[in-house]
């Protein structure tokens, strides 16, 4: 089958579709911070945990906040749905 | 706070809810729900995600298990943080579909299999009827936290009273607003509203005992963080498995739990609303969550563990003497727990209505008469259900009896909610995902999910027996319920949610490879997969064949939608079609719109089913499929065939015209050769009266001179003799093909013929001096032939050439070889040769190509020669392609007679 897209795309649309990569790549980068705290907490040999409670809790809230900002900023720059495409008719 | 009072305040609460759902829907019927369609409202209403569970539940959950509770809202954070991946696609599928549960969508892909259908709804019905009960309890406790005077003495005097109260007023309310029409895309305006107030009211409650508590009674965050840590919360640790499995458990529920998947699918009502709570619904749990540590820490700290951790966010504000804010905290708990009961009902009571009532129902009576007189059957239906989910739950409720055994019931209806992820996933993003491994899939996971989670939950000797659990089923310790495979000392939830999903993946893909999918299936697999596309086409499989009644779909449609919105629809359909009235053209688009609007309305195997009888024979089944395909399968053999015998017939009639050519050339020369043998034989027969006349009547009556009598006398002979010869040509030819000559045979060297035939050859045209080329090493050649027979054949070939050839240096070349068994002689001159069209030919008897030098020949010469050499067990045919006449004769080298 020959390769009809275009090879090179227009700036915009170059940007939309890094944007949509972005996208998709968010989760993996908070699933990866969100699990990492399931290692800190190791107990040591002494009996105390490395990070404190208070610590990591604080540390999870910043990354959720975190995630909700970069998703928040995303999703005004992805691509709404495809104009072309018409509106469902209302019910009736 | 007096009990009477709260009741009083509890009922205005509901009051201004019914209120808030009925204008929210009649205004949504006056003004359209343009206004209500908001990613605000979408937002909100995503809430329902969290429950009493949340509300009463997180605190306790932190106060035994520290930070592990955020994990149930930070795995929902990354499948919305990450909408782009799956939530897009499964809401984009859901409207297109005209999705109406979780049920549905997997009916639907899976070749509008009512069978799947059936097995989700019952897997959603298994797992999620104790989380029911779990929020009937919660609002039980809550109530009785007030009702008893005593904070710290915290019985239950008639728990199962209150619980009837609450599931009664719940039932009445979904039933209401739930079941008050069947909306194209099962929307309910109504209730949507209703729960995003509810929605802001649980977060403003939480939220504002969390301020109390961390601005009250802890001297703000820093304080707070110093009490976290000095407080028991922190030293229960982060355990690897429970925080990872837990996290993936809960972002797989937030999926497929039945209300999730109709507020973030069903409810939808524009799919530009999930980017705005792509990020709006995180931050929404992310409020939830923030204080929930906070409110356990100094629940601990002040009322210690002898109360219950899960009322804190209740009593603690209870306990330090502010009534209104614990009023507040409780109506957080109460909009938790109804919310959460009202869209669970409806989903799941949408799932037993269109996958096992309705089917049923069309079953026993597959024909009802009267416009919206189905509708009322599926209202019926729905509130039945409504009904039959409330009154389980209640039943759970109080068959369970205590809050150890619901405890947990959160996590494990998670757990049990997500044994269909695989098959959900798998149809939006694999073609090769089938029915058939799909229902694999969910019954083994649904069936260790029970045995080795849901089950033991009820506690030992409850279901399965002490013994089962210590022991393994049957006796064999690999099946031991919370040990599978041997796998031990690993946390019963990781445990369960590893096997289950590991067993249900695995059976899933691995049937799904091995077993082949329907025509149907194959079709919605496409158009699943690829959702995003085709963005045009109408998605599913079209109706293509056959064409019903416009006046059949209209009554149908009637009978499910109710008449005046079907009576709209087909107006609407109408006009796109550019023309005026009722009825539309059943064109494929419009069946499918029809459809789908139906599918909302009944769900997809049921719409499926219901149409297809409209269409006569057209129910595209796989026979039918099978069918077509063996039809044309059928017409292109036949035309294939068709095209053979029309080939055939072709050749046949060249070669019957390249017969009738030679027949019509052959009965020209016959004629030629009839009169010129009639002249043959008239010129000497002329010679011999003349002359014999002449003889018998002398010179005049006079005697004749003796040599003149002589010369008369030699003629005579002569032409009597070539008549004689011509005749013996004619003799010898009608012996031959009459098959009944006598062959000579003998030992023989061929070049002893050749030589014999070119001696009697040379006084043929003696004037010419023919060069004659021969190999006599190859003529060494021992045949056991006929000699005399081969002689003649060779003495006819070798005088045509010199008769013939008309080259200024005549040359005759004599060419012999022997090759397995045969010998092959040609007789080549230089002369012009046989002009191609006459090649055909000269083998036919009395062909003679020129007149000129006759010699006596009468073109019979080379038909005998073939006659010849066929009985001699060969043949004599023209070389083309040399430079001049050229023969070649082929015989075997040893003569075996013919098998007659």
């Amino acid at each position: 089958m020959p390769n009809l897209a275009p090879l090179f795309l227009a700036k915009s649309g170059y940007r939309s579709r890094r944007l949509s990569d972005a996208a998709r790549l968010l989760p993996v980068l908070g699933l990866f911070l969100l699990v990492l705290p399931a290692f800190w907490s190791t107990p040591q040999a002494d009996g105390a945990a490395q990070t404190t409670t208070a610590q990591v809790g604080v540390y999870i809230f910043a990354v959720w906040a975190g995630l909700i900002g970069v998703a928040a900023a995303l999703s005004r720059r992805l691509p709404k749905r495809d104009p072309t495409v018409p509106a469902p008719r209302d019910p009736i | 706070m007096p009990f009477n009072l709260l009741v009083l305040f509890c009922v205005t609460y509901v009051l201004i809810l019914f209120a808030v759902a009925f204008f929210a829907d009649r205004a949504a019927l006056r003004r359209g729900d343009s206004f209500l369609r908001s990613p605000l409202l979408y937002t909100l209403s995503l809430s329902i995600y969290c429950t009493a569970w949340t509300f009463y539940g997180a605190v306790g959950y932190a106060a035994r298990s520290g930070l592990e509770f955020l994990t149930i809202y930070l795995g929902p954070t990354l499948v919305f943080v990450g909408w782009w991946w799956v939530l897009r696609k499964l809401v984009r599928i859901g409207r297109r579909e005209g999705v109406t549960s979780i049920a549905d969508l997997i009916s639907s892909r899976y070749g509008k299999s009512n069978g799947l259908g059936i097995l989700v709804t019952l897997i959603m019905v298994v797992a999620t009827t104790p989380y029911i009960a779990l929020q009937l309890q919660s609002v039980t406790l809550s109530f009785n936290v007030f009702a008893s005077d005593a904070p710290q003495n915290w019985a239950l005097p008639d728990r199962g009273a209150t619980a009837v109260w609450v599931a009664g007023g719940l039932a009445l309310f979904t039933i209401l607003f739930g079941t008050r029409n069947l909306d194209a895309n099962e929307r309910h305006h109504g209730i949507v509203m209703a729960i995003a107030v509810e929605a802001v009211v649980k977060l403003a409650a939480l939220l504002a005992v969390g301020v109390f508590v961390v601005w009250g009674l802890a001297d703000g965050a820093g304080d707070m963080l110093a009490r976290i840590d000095a407080s028991a919360i922190a030293q229960a640790p982060i355990k690897m498995g429970r925080w990872t499995t837990l996290i993936a458990v809960s972002a797989f529920a937030v999926l497929t739990l039945p209300r999730m998947f109709q507020v973030l699918v069903v409810e939808n009502a524009d799919e530009d609303h999930l980017a705005r709570a792509s990020w709006a619904f995180p931050a929404y749990l992310f409020l939830m969550s923030l204080f929930i540590l906070p409110i356990a820490v100094m629940g601990l700290d002040r009322l210690g563990t002898q109360a219950n951790p899960d009322l804190y966010v209740l009593t603690l504000p209870l306990s330090e003497g502010y009534g209104w804010l614990a009023m507040l905290a409780f109506l957080g708990g109460f909009s938790s727990a109804t919310s959460m009961v009202i869209v669970e009902s409806i989903a799941l009571s949408t799932m037993l209505s269109n996958h096992v009532i309705m089917p049923l129902w069309l079953k026993i009576r597959p024909r009802t008469e009267g416009a919206g007189e189905l509708l009322a059957v599926v209202l019926t239906a729905r509130r039945l259900s409504i009904g039959a989910v409330l009154s389980l739950g209640l039943a759970y409720y109080r068959l369970s009896g205590g809050s150890a055994a619901l405890a947990s019931i959160g996590l494990i209806a998670f757990a049990g909610v997500a044994q269909v992820l695989p098959a959900v996933i798998g149809g939006i993003t694999w073609r090769g995902a089938n029915k058939i491994g799909a229902a694999f899939g969910m019954s083994l996971g649904f069936a260790v999910w029970a045995y080795s989670l849901f089950l033991p939950s009820f506690g030992p000797d409850a279901v399965i027996s002490a013994q089962v659990l210590e022991h393994g089923a049957f006796g064999l310790s690999w099946l031991r319920p919370q040990a599978l495979f041997g796998t031990q000392g690993m946390d019963p939830l990781v445990h369960s949610v590893m096997w289950s999903l590991a067993l249900n993946t695995a059976a899933f893909t691995i049937v799904s490879i091995a077993t082949f999918p329907g025509p149907v299936e194959r079709v919605q697999g496409a158009a699943f997969v690829n959702a995003f596309d085709s963005e045009t086409r109408g998605g599913g499989l079209g109706w293509s064949r056959g064409q019903p009644e416009p006046e059949a779909l209209l009554e149908m449609a009637q009978r499910i939608l109710g008449q005046e919105p079907a009576l709209a629809f087909f107006e609407a359909e109408t006009k796109v079609q550019g023309k005026a009235g009722y009825l539309p053209d059943p064109t494929p688009d419009m069946v499918a719109n029809l459809e789908r609007r139906l599918a909302g309305a009944v769900g997809a195997a049921t719409a499926h089913a219901m149409i297809s009888p409209l269409f006569g024979q057209a129910t595209v089944t796989v026979e039918d499929l099978m069918a077509v395909a063996n039809e044309t399968a059928q017409i292109m053999e036949y035309s294939a065939r068709l095209e053979a015998q029309q080939d055939q017939l072709t050749r046949t009639a060249r070669q019957l015209g390249e017969a009738n050519a030679l027949l019509t050339q052959l009965s020209e020369q016959k004629d030629a050769f009839l009169s010129q043998i009639s002249h043959e034989l008239r010129t000497p027969m002329t010679s011999i009266r003349a002359f014999s006349e002449i003889l018998a009547e002398g010179d005049g009556g006079g005697v004749l001179p003796p040599d003149m009598v002589a010369k008369s006398g030699r003629i005579i002979h002569d032409e009597a003799i070539r008549l004689t010869r011509l005749l013996d040509d004619l003799l010898d030819l009608s012996v031959l093909e009459r098959g009944s000559v006598q062959l000579n045979l003998s030992n023989v060297e061929l070049a002893v013929l050749i030589d014999r035939a070119l001696a009697v050859t040379q006084n043929v045209r003696p004037e010419r001096d023919f060069d004659i080329l021969r190999d006599p090493a190859a003529e060494v050649l021992h045949l056991y032939t006929d000699p005399d027979r081969l002689v003649q054949v060779l003495i006819n070939l070798l005088s045509n050439a010199r008769k013939y050839c008309d080259a200024g240096q005549p040359r005759l070349q004599i060419v012999v070889k022997s090759r397995s068994g045969r010998a092959t002689i040609d007789v080549i001159d230089n002369g012009r040769g046989i002009p191609k069209a006459d090649q055909a030919i000269i083998f036919e008897k009395f062909a003679r190509l020129t007149d000129e030098s006759r010699s006596g020949g009468a073109g019979l010469g080379l038909a005998i020669c073939r006659e010849v050499m066929d009985r001699l067990g060969g043949s004599v045919t023209y070389l083309p392609g040399r430079k001049g006449a050229a023969f070649r004769i082929t015989l075997p080298l040893r003569y075996v007679a013919k098998p007659a």
